[in-house]
Parts: C-alpha cells; sequence; structure tokens
C-alpha cells in the first residue's frame, strides 16, 4: 500500500473523528444548557408542531434571511443548495451498491451542475464580503478563509473534469474506510488537492461558524413554545433558588 | 431649549443604509452606578481587583447556565444581515452599534477565553484579550443596546443581541461596573416597591386626588383602590401611570373600564411597580426578587387575577417570565390566565358589548399606533398568534375614528424601538436617545405628511416618556404622544354617580 493511501485513511479517520466527535458535543452541550427564560420572536408559534414547522421553513427556505436582505439570501441559498446537491452526487462514492435515486440521472446531472451555482453563491457571498462596509467592517480573516477553503474545494472539485481520476479506485478507497478495508488511492495531485482541503473542512467544522448548522435548530427564539402563561417553565439551576426561599 | 452639543439626525425621505463612521457614539457611556446600588443588588461597590479573571469565571458561569449566549456565541456566521437592523446604528452610523458588531464585542473575548482557535490563532478568528479598553467598549457600548430584538427577527439563526447585552451588563455589575440608572431604580424598587420611590402615604394620596378629579369631569364615582383585600384584580401598572402625562391619563382609562365592567380591583403598595429593571441588567436573581413581590401582594390581598397596565418590558416579564420567577399561580382563579394585559381585559369587555364609546371624543385626533418593541417581539396577548398586534389596534379603532398605520417595515414585529427602552432612559444617555428614535420619527413624519396624523399612542411607559422627551427634537410637541387607555378613557360613556 502506498504513502499516500496510508497518509490519506489516516487523515480521513482524524477528521472524521474530529468532526463526529467534536459535533456530537458540541450538540450535547447545547442540548444541556438549560434555556431559562422562554425568549421566542415572533411570529412564536403556539404548540411544538409550530415549531418545527417554522424550524423547518428556517432550514429549507433561510426565512428570516429573506426578510432580512435578498442578496445575502439569495446568495447563501443557492450555496447551500447546490451544497446539499453535490452531497447527493458524492453519495456514489461511499455506497455500495449505490442507493437507487443517488443513481438516478436527476440527482447525478443536478450533482454536476451543482459546482457552478455552488461557486456563484460562493463567490456573490466573498464579494459582500469585500465591497459592503458593514459586512467588510465584520469580518475577520477566518471569514475569508472559510470561503476560500470552500471556494477551492468547489475549484478543486470542477478541475476534476479535466484531470480526471479512476473513480472505481476512488470509491473502493471511501466504501474501504468504511469497513476498515482500505484499498489504494489514486495518487493524482487534484484529487489529492480537493480531498485535503475537504479533510481541513472536516477538522474546522466543530470549532468555527460552522457550527451554525447545530446551532439554528437549538436557537431559543425559534425553537420554543410560545406557552409561558400555560406552561411553567423552569431550568434546573433556578429551581435551587426556589427550594432556598 | 438647550439642544446640548449633538445635532438630531436629518430625517430622510426614502431611508437609505448610513456609511460606517468609526466610534461616533464611542463617547456616550452612562454614569456607573454608586456603591450603594452596587451593593444593595448584591454586587460589588466598586471595580474588583483581579476584575479581569472575576469577568472570565462569570462570563464561563453564563455560558452553562444560558443556552442562549453559548449558542448565539458560536452560531453567528458574520453574514451581515442583521447590520442594518438597529435603530441605534440607524441614528448614529456607529459600526458597534451594529448588532453583530455589538456581539462582536463579546464573541472576541468569548472566542480569546473559551474556544480553541481563539486560544491559540487570536488574530485568525479576530478573538481579543478582555483589556481595559474592551471593558470600556463593553460598557459604552452594551449600554447603546435598547434590548429591543429586532435583529433577531431578522437573523436567519435567530441570534438575539439583548441576551449578549443582558449578559455583558451582569458579567460588569459581577466584578463592580453597573449603571447608575438601572440599578439605582431596583435598588429603589427592593426597598421600597416603585422605580419612583413613591412611599405609600404618596400613593394614596395622588390616587385620592384622581378619585377627585374623575369625579369633578366624569360625576362618575371611580374608584382607585390601594391594597383593598379580597378585590377580583389586583393592577400591576407602571409607576409612571401615577403622575406623568400621557401615563397617568391610562390609569384613567383603566379605571374607567373596570368601573364600567364593575370589576373589583386594587393597586398594591407592596408591588407598586410593573417594571423589572432586574431584566435590563441580566439579572436572573434581581428580576426574580422584584417579580416576587407581585406573588406576595397577590396572595396578601387575596386577590383572583393579576392585570398589567400598560408597559413594554413589564409586559414582557410578565406574560414570559413572571410564571417562571413567581409561579405557579395556583392560587388564582384558574379561568384567567396569569397575568392578563389591561388590553385582553379591555377588548374582551369591548367584545361582549360592556363598554359603550362616542367615539367623536377622540375626533379631534387622527391617530398611529407604535408597538412598542418588547410587546412585539417578547411577548403575546389573547392567546392568538399576532394578538399582541391586533389586540391593541382593535381597541384603538373602537374608540377612535382616524386610524393610520405607519409603515408596514416600522411596524408590527418589525417595529423600531423608541429609542429609550432596556434601562437607556436616562438623561445621560440623551445623545443616544434622540439619534435611536430617528427611524421611527421618520415613520411618523411620514404619516403626518401624508395622512395628517397628529398623534401615536403607545402602551409602554418607556415609549411615553422616551417621545414626549424626544419630540421636541424633531420638531413635534410632546403631547403628541398618548396613551392607548388615554383614548379608551376619552370615547367611554360613563354611568353617572346616583345622587
Amino acid at each position: 500500500m502506498s504513502f499516500v493511501t496510508i497518509l490519506y485513511a489516516a487523515l480521513f479517520y482524524f477528521a472524521a473523528a474530529i468532526l463526529f466527535i467534536g459535533l456530537a458535543y458540541r450538540i450535547y452541550e447545547y442540548a444541556t444548557i438549560p434555556a431559562p427564560l422562554k425568549i421566542p420572536t415572533p411570529p412564536a408559534p403556539m404548540t411544538q408542531r409550530g415549531v418545527a414547522v417554522r424550524i423547518f421553513r428556517e432550514v429549507v427556505f433561510f426565512e428570516s434571511l429573506f426578510s432580512a436582505t435578498k442578496w445575502t439570501w439569495l446568495f447563501s441559498w443557492i450555496f447551500h443548495l447546490a451544497l446539499l446537491l453535490a452531497a447527493f452526487r458524492h453519495l456514489k462514492y461511499f455506497t455500495d451498491p449505490v442507493w437507487s435515486w443517488v443513481s438516478s440521472e436527476l440527482v447525478q446531472v443536478a450533482g454536476h451542475y451543482a459546482v457552478y451555482l455552488m461557486l456563484a453563491g460562493l463567490l456573490g457571498l466573498f464579494a459582500r464580503r469585500v465591497f459592503v462596509d458593514r459586512v467588510r467592517y465584520i469580518s475577520v480573516p477566518s471569514d475569508y478563509l472559510i470561503l476560500v477553503l470552500i471556494i477551492a474545494i468547489a475549484g478543486s472539485g470542477l478541475m476534476m473534469k479535466w484531470f480526471p481520476s479512476d473513480i472505481l479506485a476512488i470509491k473502493l478507497f471511501f466504501t474501504g474506510l468504511l469497513t476498515f478495508n482500505i484499498s489504494e488511492l489514486p495518487s493524482d495531485t487534484v484529487l489529492l488537492i480537493h480531498l485535503s482541503l475537504v479533510i481541513a473542512l472536516m477538522i474546522i467544522f466543530p470549532y468555527s461558524k460552522l457550527l451554525h448548522a447545530p446551532g439554528l435548530f437549538f436557537s431559543p427564539t425559534r425553537n420554543q413554545v410560545d406557552n409561558a402563561r400555560s406552561k411553567r417553565h423552569v431550568a434546573d439551576w433556578a429551581k435551587k433558588m426556589e427550594s432556598s426561599k | 431649549m438647550a439642544k446640548n452639543n449633538f445635532e438630531t439626525p436629518e430625517v430622510r425621505t426614502f431611508p437609505v443604509i448610513p456609511k460606517l463612521e468609526n466610534s461616533a457614539t464611542a463617547h456616550l457611556s452612562p454614569f456607573k452606578s454608586k456603591e450603594e446600588f452596587q451593593t444593595s443588588l448584591g454586587y460589588p461597590g466598586e471595580l474588583v481587583d483581579n476584575w479581569q479573571e472575576k469577568a472570565i469565571d462569570k462570563m464561563g458561569d453564563l455560558l452553562t447556565k444560558y443556552r442562549s449566549l453559548r449558542v448565539y456565541l458560536d452560531s453567528c456566521i458574520q453574514c451581515g444581515a442583521c447590520t442594518d437592523k438597529c435603530h441605534y446604528y440607524q441614528g448614529t452610523k456607529d459600526p458597534k452599534n451594529m448588532p453583530v458588531g455589538r456581539q462582536n464585542l463579546m464573541r472576541s473575548v468569548y472566542r480569546r477565553y473559551f474556544t480553541l482557535p481563539g486560544k491559540y490563532f487570536p488574530k485568525l478568528v479576530g478573538a481579543k484579550d478582555l483589556t481595559k479598553e474592551v471593558l470600556e467598549d463593553w460598557y459604552s457600548y452594551y449600554h447603546q443596546c435598547s434590548q429591543c430584538r429586532r435583529c433577531a427577527v431578522f437573523c436567519p439563526i435567530g441570534i438575539d443581541t439583548a441576551e449578549i447585552s443582558m449578559a455583558a451588563r451582569e458579567v460588569m455589575d459581577s466584578i463592580g461596573v453597573g449603571q447608575k440608572y438601572c440599578n439605582e431604580i431596583i435598588s429603589k424598587v427592593h426597598k421600597i416597591g416603585n422605580n419612583l420611590g413613591l412611599p405609600e402615604p404618596a400613593l394614596a394620596d395622588t390616587l385620592e386626588g384622581l378619585e377627585e378629579d374623575v369625579l369633578e369631569e366624569t360625576e362618575a364615582d371611580v374608584k382607585f383602590p390601594l391594597d383593598v383585600k379580597d378585590s377580583d384584580v389586583l393592577l400591576v401598572t407602571p409607576s409612571a401611570d401615577f403622575f406623568a402625562e400621557p401615563h397617568v391619563d391610562g390609569l384613567i382609562g383603566y379605571a374607567k373600564v373596570f368601573h364600567q365592567a364593575g370589576i373589583s380591583w386594587t393597586l398594591s403598595s407592596h408591588a407598586s411597580e410593573a417594571a423589572n429593571f432586574g431584566m435590563f441588567i441580566g439579572s436572573y436573581d434581581n428580576m426574580k426578587k422584584l417579580a416576587m413581590r407581585i406573588r406576595e401582594a397577590a396572595l396578601e390581598l387575596n386577590v383572583k387575577r393579576i392585570v398589567f397596565g400598560e408597559c413594554g418590558h413589564a409586559w414582557r416579564v410578565a406574560y414570559s417570565f413572571l410564571n417562571t420567577l413567581a409561579g405557579p399561580f395556583d392560587f388564582l382563579d384558574p379561568r384567567y390566565p396569569v397575568p392578563q394585559h389591561i388590553c385582553e381585559i379591555t377588548s374582551s369587555l369591548m367584545d361582549q358589548n360592556v363598554l359603550q364609546f362616542d367615539k367623536s371624543a377622540n375626533d379631534d385626533m387622527t391617530l398611529t399606533y407604535h408597538d412598542s418593541c418588547n410587546v412585539a417581539r417578547a411577548s403575546n396577548m389573547g392567546g392568538i398568534m399576532g394578538g399582541q398586534f391586533t389586540i391593541p389596534r382593535k381597541i384603538i379603532k373602537t374608540v377612535v375614528n382616524n386610524f393610520y398605520d405607519m409603515d408596514e417595515e416600522t411596524i408590527r414585529e418589525k417595529t423600531y424601538c423608541c429609542g429609550g427602552g432596556g434601562g437607556l432612559l436616562t438623561d445621560d444617555l440623551m445623545e443616544l436617545r434622540v439619534k435611536g428614535a430617528l427611524p421611527r420619527m421618520e415613520a411618523l413624519k411620514q404619516l403626518i405628511d401624508e395622512k395628517g396624523v397628529t398623534h401615536m399612542a403607545a402602551i409602554c411607559a418607556i415609549c411615553k416618556s422616551q417621545f414626549s422627551k424626544v419630540f421636541q427634537y424633531y420638531d413635534l410637541e410632546l403631547d403628541q404622544i398618548v396613551s392607548v387607555h388615554q383614548l379608551v378613557s376619552n370615547a367611554i360613556i360613563m354611568n353617572k354617580k346616583e345622587v
């Protein structure tokens, strides 16, 4: 087995551990820190079902962002949609046999063109960061670098159209990773750049603002039911204050 | 009139997002709290020696107690959606008054002390040490946030800057850096029972005077009961209602409604304040202590229900927090929600046709309605979604003939703060208050020009006080702000006293 294969297998295991354990730990933290007061923002749902609908609309349509700024909404919605389509397309590298809906022409073609959408969205977001004075003011190096990283991932992925690798070997490598039965990874430069960048993204995920993904689900202004009068809501740490009275 | 050493912002016909002016309001910092007010709230009297360490400890403590704080410090994408949404940013152009700019003052410290990248690569992620300069920025800019939550409505993650500014104030209080206005007021409520420090005899005297005034004016024997046991309703109202215009006209309105409906009610000298400034300083302890006075009064007076008068953040604490802080209220009549808003009472009496009105009594006015931020974005009325918007409007439309709403982008859940909420209604922040009122003034002036609106109604003591002060800076008269129940009071047809 080549050095490159061993190195990338090790890196992927390491990155996956950071990503999944890190993310699970963050979610555990968010779930266990109490929200001592009811703070839903309007339109605040009166039922748990209403909350589910609200979160769904935020996750799928970015509803609040739409009402805030149309350009940022457009770029980020396009980017996230393209990310989803690209992820679907990439599932073929991890499933054996490939799930039928993944291998469908629709998913594969949409995933293929998604990269252009993704780049358009990302470049729009980058341009906004550079040209809008308010957004430039709040941007720190990591804000630009995360965009650059994802642009580079998309770009290197696109490049593989012209610098193709052995797709079957890539698939064997990744399904092998999943079953701890590692096979040879092609050592093509563009492929290795693409994979290195993905590894970097996986590692920074639980330590960066990419935590907005789980964060949205734990945002008390969005996930609380507006029922403060009818249902008493007291955090554990606040209960201690009551017994001491 | 002395117009101070600042200029009233120009009222724009077509509001555009202002260009940034760095440090435009860095000079605005409210007076610091005196030692006695700090200690009576349970905080150190002055800046403690190891303040930096203590502040970080306190932050760590709050991060384990408030999910909002932790999730919101982690989750901001720095997307900029909120940047133009704050009235203080629009009025001052200071980038640290952009909601995310304000949040980042704490987020940069959070990253430095509580996150891995911030510990090892501070420059990369914009992490900062908690220095004296940073603390000064905190004190200045966390007291330029009225906790109105307009930014939270637009944020894709729902990040609420109010949660962060409350936490920042709690951290500062815990190291001995408190704000005079809030902490002095909270001290007064702990000691006396209301923000004004009005003791029971003065209150009784005021209420007696009101009874005489109303009797003279309407020939109706309207009572303003104080500490009357076994009443149906305990009315808790902001203490401004006891003396200041236009607040007191609202109080007269509530009294007339109760009188006509035959509901027995009482005020309490123990809980003679609806406002709960404990929320402004982010102090659960103080907020709970203040809220407990209402529970104690309700038990003492053996009432059946609790009703709140017109006050924005008081209604937020009442509607959203009272059950949490001072519940359960199982000793009250279970047929009514606890607590109720006076607008809910009046509205349902209107539905039952218990009250009769002569709308023409308000014909000298053409009205609009200012959705007070804390009512609009942190509470509800009537138990139906959006009831906090529809019920006050329904009341107004029932008692006046001429009503228009302001620009849709400035009302309901998108309403602008009056500019004086969140513990900023103090003269030492007058420049901020005038500038922060700009978006509301623009929407109001547009309606004055287009529809001939003469008056604006509100259901918040802070809004009423703020507008009656800042109107003059925008060439309006101070009496152009009115209470909603003042309009009710004008139009309600009273049964005269039987002789």
